[in-house]
């Protein structure tokens, strides 16, 4: 009794921690690592362990030997990184490519900003970013899902970007793409990127669970889909529809599991949806005219940049109203 | 859909444990300590000096100004000393001690239960009572009433507002009191909307109370009370906050800097309008107060009626005694109550409740990083970003503070509450807070 604490209140918290949240995120990705499982068999289990695996190790390695600290591997966000990196990856991947882009997603992307919290992009995405740009071919032939035998497919967006390239119009290129597949998952593309379904699935636990809000990706989805609608109203010969680049690509994790990662998003409500905006218009602008075919891993990484200025200038909306003018 | 306020809020679990312990009066002590500062404001002057004798209800402090309040006996007997006092955070403070001989009262109290319901007095004569009988807020912000209760010139009250919220978890003083003294309660507030000139009060009480609510109503009803009307509100932390109450009640919003007045209000808690109603129609001041006295590990959590200045630790051997594993005892609700250095301090006017908390819950957890995760800014009911505030204050950089409303700042704590990082956000909130009020001071001091 004389060990009588005395603090300032509150005397009560609530029962959300970091550790809590980040097991949130990995529990929510359990049915489109499961689903790519299925599709992709065992590889599918190799890529997701070894990219955990690794993101753990450089953390420890990097707390332990280079910032001399506690190591920090214990908040699970390492967990996280780890397998948006591996969902971002082609299932048929080299392991050296895997423990590569890794050490660029931890020590690059996270760690030489100070750790968490601290990180002005996306680790997973810096990974996955450097991958692409510097090893544009493995990152792009993916095991084919249609068949049973192993042949490498291009994505929708690969296939229909080449397509349009060559002048090819959009009636002719529709009855090869099957939406209703692609929402189920029947689709080339990143082991995280070709199950819609069920990557709304886990969107819907992390929502119920008040990890997320719903801002974010509906206005990213909502966006891409505006701005998607506009240019095929304008031209349905040289457009694709909205419903297609929707399910196409990496829309769903990107804008479920990426572009609502708490470090690298805006504080206020308003700069939320700037930000969400931001992402679903580039994504469209780089996928229409840009030189890849998939642009949501670029526009998030675009608009993480903005987000120091967003917080600066767009404040919440205040109790009793705006500030009075000084006079 | 019921109503609540706009922005922000957190729902902490309500523990209301004392819910059904009726109010319960407390022996009289045998010596008791006065604080004669227990209201914001100047500390009362003192009125009595050693060897004097006191009758229960005399005035032992009067008023220093017009933001004070009157002080009076709570026992009959003789000042012992009239000096400093440790309070509960082991601070000396001014203090008129008593030793207790038996139980008498000053004549001019009326002490019967009967319920008077007329009041015919004018509202200079009504605030007059009021001050006299020394009546503060007594929900816990011990802000003297009959201050709230002049307005300004140019100002109007439109309506008067009652809080009976009770969004502390824990606490159930107000709740007792709303169904075992509705009447009263309700003659107070006929008192205070005479006392403003207007036609309107409305009670606020949130959907968690369903019997204060019904017991409210049918009172109303079956003796037409006019004007008068319940507000069921949706359980949210803290519409028990006065700015939050009247946005909640009136979808008005008290602008930065303003005070209830410039939209309209007047809000009183419901302890303090059974006070009023005590003071204008049985002459009787403050001499107690309820107090609910909880926590898990407490025999038996109840509702109190204490003279102020009992010794707080003689209410929690009164209630079944210590539990062995008590970390913190705390002078009001979890969330913004006081944790107390010193439990032999006394009950005072603001002392709503008695809280104790385990060892395991009374530490905080260990600070992790920031991950941006903006939950604070998303339950902060002023609209204020306390990430920001946390982070400027941390580094000193208080010039920048007032830019961001620091001092709209209400301290409701739920921005440390929702912290996933466990980071101590309301501690550094208040450091800058102070630092902010300092500087706009010494702005308007040129």
């Amino acid at each position: 009794m004389s060990n009588r604490i005395v603090a300032p209140s509150p005397h009560l918290h609530g029962d959300f921690s970091t550790s809590r949240i980040m097991r949130d995120v990995v529990i929510a990705l359990v049915p489109a690592f499961a689903f790519s499982v299925f599709i992709y068999g065992l590889s599918a289990v190799w890529v997701t362990g070894i990219a955990i695996l690794s993101c753990m190790l450089f953390e420890w390695l990097i707390d332990r030997l280079m910032l001399r600290r506690a190591s920090t591997i214990g908040d699970w966000s390492a967990v996280v990184t780890g397998t948006l990196l591996a969902f971002n990856l082609p299932a048929n991947i080299s392991p050296w490519l895997i423990i590569l882009g890794s050490l660029v997603a931890i020590g690059v992307g996270k760690m030489s900003f100070g750790g968490l919290g601290r990180n002005l992009f996306n680790p997973a995405l810096v990974g996955r970013v450097f991958l692409l740009i510097s090893f544009p071919v493995q990152m792009t032939m993916f095991p084919d899902t249609a068949g049973v035998d192993a042949i490498t497919g291009a994505t929708p967006l690969a296939f229909v970007k080449e397509a349009l390239k060559t002048g090819t119009p959009v009636t002719e290129i529709m009855p090869n793409i099957d939406l209703g597949g692609m929402l189920f998952g029947f689709k080339d593309g990143s082991m995280g990127e070709i199950g819609a379904l069920a990557l709304l699935i886990g969107g819907l636990y992390l929502l119920i669970r008040k990890v997320i809000t719903w801002r974010i990706p509906v206005f990213v989805l909502g966006s891409m889909a505006v701005f998607a609608a506009i240019l095929w109203l304008v031209n349905p010969e040289q457009y694709m529809n909205p419903l297609f680049h929707l399910f196409a690509g990496g829309a769903m994790l990107g804008a479920i599991y990426m572009a609502t990662d708490y470090v690298t998003s805006p504080m206020t409500k308003a700069g939320q949806v700037i930000y969400a905006i931001g992402i679903g218009v580039i994504t469209i602008l780089i996928r229409v005219w840009g030189a890849y075919p998939e642009g949501i891993s670029f526009a998030i990484l675009i608009m993480n940049a903005t987000v120091p200025l967003i917080n600066m200038y767009v404040k919440p909306s205040r109790f009793g109203g705006s500030t009075p003018k000084k006079k | 859909m019921l109503k609540t306020f706009r922005l922000g809020g957190v729902h902490p679990h309500d523990y209301k444990l004392s819910k059904d312990a009726a109010i319960r009066v407390f022996d009289v002590p045998q010596t008791v300590v006065i604080p004669l500062g227990q209201h914001i404001g100047a500390p009362a002057t003192a009125a009595v000096k050693k060897g004097d004798k006191v009758l229960v209800g005399d005035v032992i402090g009067t008023a220093t100004g017009f933001v004070s309040a009157n002080i009076h006996s709570s026992v009959s007997g003789t000042v012992t000393a009239v000096d400093l006092a440790p309070d509960g955070g082991n601070l000396r403070k001014p203090a008129v001690t008593i030793a207790v001989e038996g139980d008498e009262w000053n004549p001019a109290i009326d002490r019967t239960d009967t319920l008077i319901k007329e009041c015919s007095l004018e509202p200079k004569e009504i605030i007059a009572k009021i001050a006299a009988a020394g009546v503060v807020g007594l929900g816990g912000a011990t802000f003297p009433t009959q201050v709230k209760l002049s307005v300004p010139p140019g100002k109007t009250a439109e309506m008067l507002i009652i809080n009976g919220v009770e969004c502390e978890p824990y606490l159930t003083a107000d709740y007792r009191l709303m169904l075992e003294r509705g009447e009263e309660l309700l003659v107070g507030c006929v008192i205070l909307m005479r006392a403003l000139g207007v036609g309107k009060c409305y009670i606020g009480i949130e959907n968690n109370k369903p019997q204060a609510i019904s017991n409210l109503k049918s009172l109303i009803v079956a003796n037409g009370y006019e004007g008068i009307e319940v507000v069921p509100l949706k359980m949210q932390y803290p519409q028990g906050g006065e700015k939050q109450l009247i946005a909640a009640i009136t979808k008005r919003e008290v602008p930065s800097g303003a005070l209830p007045i410039d939209v309209g209000a007047v809000v009183q808690n419901v302890g303090t309008t059974y006070a009023v109603y005590q003071a204008v129609q049985k002459n009787r001041p403050i001499v107690d107060r309820i107090v609910t006295v909880t926590g898990k590990l407490l025999s038996t959590p109840s509702n109190l009626l204490v003279r102020i200045g009992t010794p707080i630790n003689t209410l929690i051997e009164a209630c079944g005694g210590m539990p062995a594993d008590t970390g913190k005892v705390i002078n009001g609700g979890p969330m913004m109550g006081r944790a107390m250095a010193n439990i032999e301090a006394p009950v005072t006017k603001g002392t709503s409740g008695v809280l104790l908390m385990d060892e395991k819950s009374s530490v905080r957890g260990g600070e992790m990083a920031c991950i941006s995760c903006a939950k604070c800014v998303d339950v902060c009911p002023m609209g204020l970003e306390p990430y920001l505030i946390s982070k400027l204050s941390k580094l000193g950089l208080y010039e920048r503070l007032e830019g961001e409303r620091t001092a709209d700042c209400i301290e409701c704590g739920c921005c440390s509450f929702t912290c996933p990082s466990n980071l101590p956000l309301l501690d550094y909130i208040r450091l800058g807070k102070a630092e902010t009020m300092k500087l706009i001071r010494a702005r308007q001091a040129k």
